[in-house]
């Protein structure tokens, strides 16, 4: 459903650098203002796919240009075959939603203001929200266990909270993908494993298709069937988390020694760090 | 909560209510009485009717021009909140108003004299300085990618209200004596337009301004939350923002232009408003715009009747109440 092929992307302008340059400061200068480097990336319909790597490797610039906040300085993205540069931005959002790591509100938005706002790309330059768009933000509501709160004021929330009313004003746009940037990071294990199971339960009952980013390399192992790693904006191995998620690959990733083994109650996979490598 | 439709006609109708109030009762007030029943009695001519005379030609001009630049100065200070994701940004303290009256002393103490598409030039010149003032501000907001804290944001905000205030003095050192009474307004803030004439001029500003806010609140609503934030729900984040950026200078350079810069009404008043219809730009825009007019027009009423028959400029009653409200702000959001 989504594709993106040979897709590399540089802040700022892609400056060329001078003729005067010394080659090497030219080469420098290139490299420190690309953060992804001919990436090729997959997800079909139904899949709930990781990208794992560490700081500053691309995870949050891919997922927008997956989302089509930004554009690819070269290779490019399509929607079901078709170039993401020839959908409109209203289109893409019908499709495609995106939940931030954070999300602050400088104003008092009540957090059934911040679910509504998802269905802005349904609705006309002047048409206000009617009781079927209500309907649907209620049931966005009660399916990330919000509802309780719908008439607080978002930023009174705490982080899991607000994480999981993002999550709703996301499924409010009613998308058939859903990306996600590093949802869990700054929650407590408690908030933790509450955003996995709402993610488990949306792919599997709703079948919304996932992307998610992440440091946490267990939720990725008991989320993801399948795995991107992500180093210095290149793809370092994708495929199946079972086959992906080995020390060899966590050591090329972090440089860190890691010891993976089965859990015997939940069955899947567990990363526990040792060391630098 | 009630749907949105509902809490926006109840607005309309509150605020539009004590609009009307006021434009009626206001030019009712001054060193001679008049009587409402016989400035609105047809039986008697115009040209016989000294008291419709007093309200139509003497005072409502100057409460028409309250009303239109409380409205602009009130719209405008909303959207650069909402663009800039900062309660604390207006007009005044980002520096666009003192870019704009730069603008309105340059085109007098010059003598400029030209029209563009009919518009005199200083209107224009209050445009073009308040379309400066915040593209440099804006550039500086934007440039590191994840906007500005306060601080940063009211320092740039006193900077420029600074360099351009001394830019306005050296212009002012530089007039003659008869320019300098034509330029006192851009320095205090006064509606004694006299005419409707000065109101007219700048009516194609004002309408093309505020036809550009009507398309904006939704989006400001989501821009607020995030300019990635907006781009993933399907808002032309670049498209959205330059319409916002444009509008709000057309608004401020028309106000401007009319009175000088009014400050703090950017700030009260959208503030007041958000206490009674909530975040949601769909409800605060309008509201603010009505409320605007509503607020200068009874600032304009105590700078008129408080030391009658000396008249205040309306700027001194408006900061007299503005200051301590933005201290009380800034107080309350940086606990």
């Amino acid at each position: 459903m989504l594709r993106a092929s040979g897709v590399s992307f540089a802040y700022g302008r892609a400056r060329k650098g001078r003729a005067s340059d010394p080659p090497a400061a030219a080469a420098a200068h290139l490299r420190s203002a690309v953060v992804l480097d001919d990436v090729c990336l997959n997800v079909d319909r139904g899949e709930l796919v990781g990208i794992l790597g560490p700081n500053g490797s691309g995870k949050t610039t891919l997922l927008k240009l997956l989302g089509g906040m930004h554009r690819p300085t070269a290779g490019s993205v399509t929607l079901d075959d078709r170039p993401l540069a020839e959908w409109s931005h209203r289109e893409i959002a019908r499709r495609i939603a995106f939940v931030p790591q954070e999300t602050i509100a400088p104003f008092d938005f009540s957090v059934l203001d911040i679910v509504l706002m998802g269905r802005f790309p349904h609705l006309g330059a002047f048409a206000l929200e009617g009781p079927e768009d209500l309907a649907i933000a209620r049931r966005a509501l009660q399916a990330t266990g919000t509802a309780p709160f719908e008439g607080r004021a978002f930023s009174t929330l705490s982080g899991g909270e607000k994480q999981r009313v993002v999550i709703a004003s996301a499924l409010a746009q009613d998308p058939q993908l859903l990306l996600l940037d590093e949802p869990t990071a700054s929650l407590d294990i408690g908030h933790q494993i509450e955003v996995q199971k709402l993610l488990q339960q949306l792919n599997a009952d709703q079948g919304v298709t996932m992307l998610l980013s992440t440091h946490d390399l267990n939720l990725a192992a008991a989320l993801c069937r399948r795995l991107v790693l992500l180093k210095d904006g290149r793809v370092l191995a994708s495929g199946p988390t079972e086959q992906v998620l080995t020390p060899p690959a966590i050591r090329a990733l972090y440089g860190v020694d890691a010891d993976i083994a089965r859990h015997p109650a939940t069955g899947h996979l567990t990363v526990v760090p040792i060391g630098r490598a | 909560m009630r749907p949105i439709r509902s809490r926006l006609a109840i607005s309309l109708t509150v605020f539009g209510g004590l609009l009307l109030a006021a434009l009626i009762v206001a030019p009712v007030v001054g060193s001679t009485s008049i009587s409402l029943l016989r400035v609105f009695d047809r039986s008697v001519p115009f040209a016989d009717n000294l008291d419709a005379q007093i309200f139509f030609i003497a005072r409502l001009p100057r409460v028409v021009a309250a009303a239109l630049v409380g409205a602009a100065l009130a719209a405008a200070g909303v959207v650069f909140q909402a663009l800039l994701r900062n309660p604390l940004a207006t007009p005044d303290t980002l520096g666009v108003s003192s870019g704009a009256a730069l603008g309105a002393m340059l085109a007098i103490t010059f003598h400029l004299d030209f029209r563009i598409a009919g518009l005199p030039a200083i209107p224009l010149a209050s445009f073009a300085g308040s379309l400066f003032a915040l593209a440099v501000v804006y550039a500086l907001a934007t440039g590191r990618r994840r906007g500005l804290s306060t601080t940063v944001l009211l320092l740039a905000g006193v900077t420029m209200t600074g360099f351009l205030s001394a830019l306005t003095m050296f212009t002012q050192y530089l007039a003659n004596f008869t320019d300098t009474f034509r330029t006192v307004r851009w320095l205090m803030g006064m509606l004694d337009v006299g005419s409707y004439e000065p109101i007219v001029v700048v009516l194609p500003m004002l309408v093309v301004a505020f036809a550009m806010f009507a398309t904006l609140p939704r989006a400001l609503d989501l821009i607020s939350l995030g300019a990635d934030a907006a781009a993933a729900r399907g808002v032309n984040v670049p498209r959205a923002e330059r319409m916002a950026l444009l509008s709000a200078s057309l608004a401020t350079g028309a106000a401007v232009s009319i009175s000088g810069p009014i400050a703090f009404v950017g700030l009260v008043v959208p503030h007041l408003v958000r206490l009674f219809v909530g975040s949601d730009h769909r409800l605060v825009l309008p509201a603010a715009a009505l409320f605007g007019a509503v607020f200068l027009i009874a600032c304009d009423l105590v700078a008129r009747a408080a030391f009658a028959p000396i008249e205040l400029p309306v700027g001194i009653i408006t900061a007299v109440i503005g200051g301590p409200f933005f201290l009380w702000l800034l107080v309350r959001s940086s606990r």
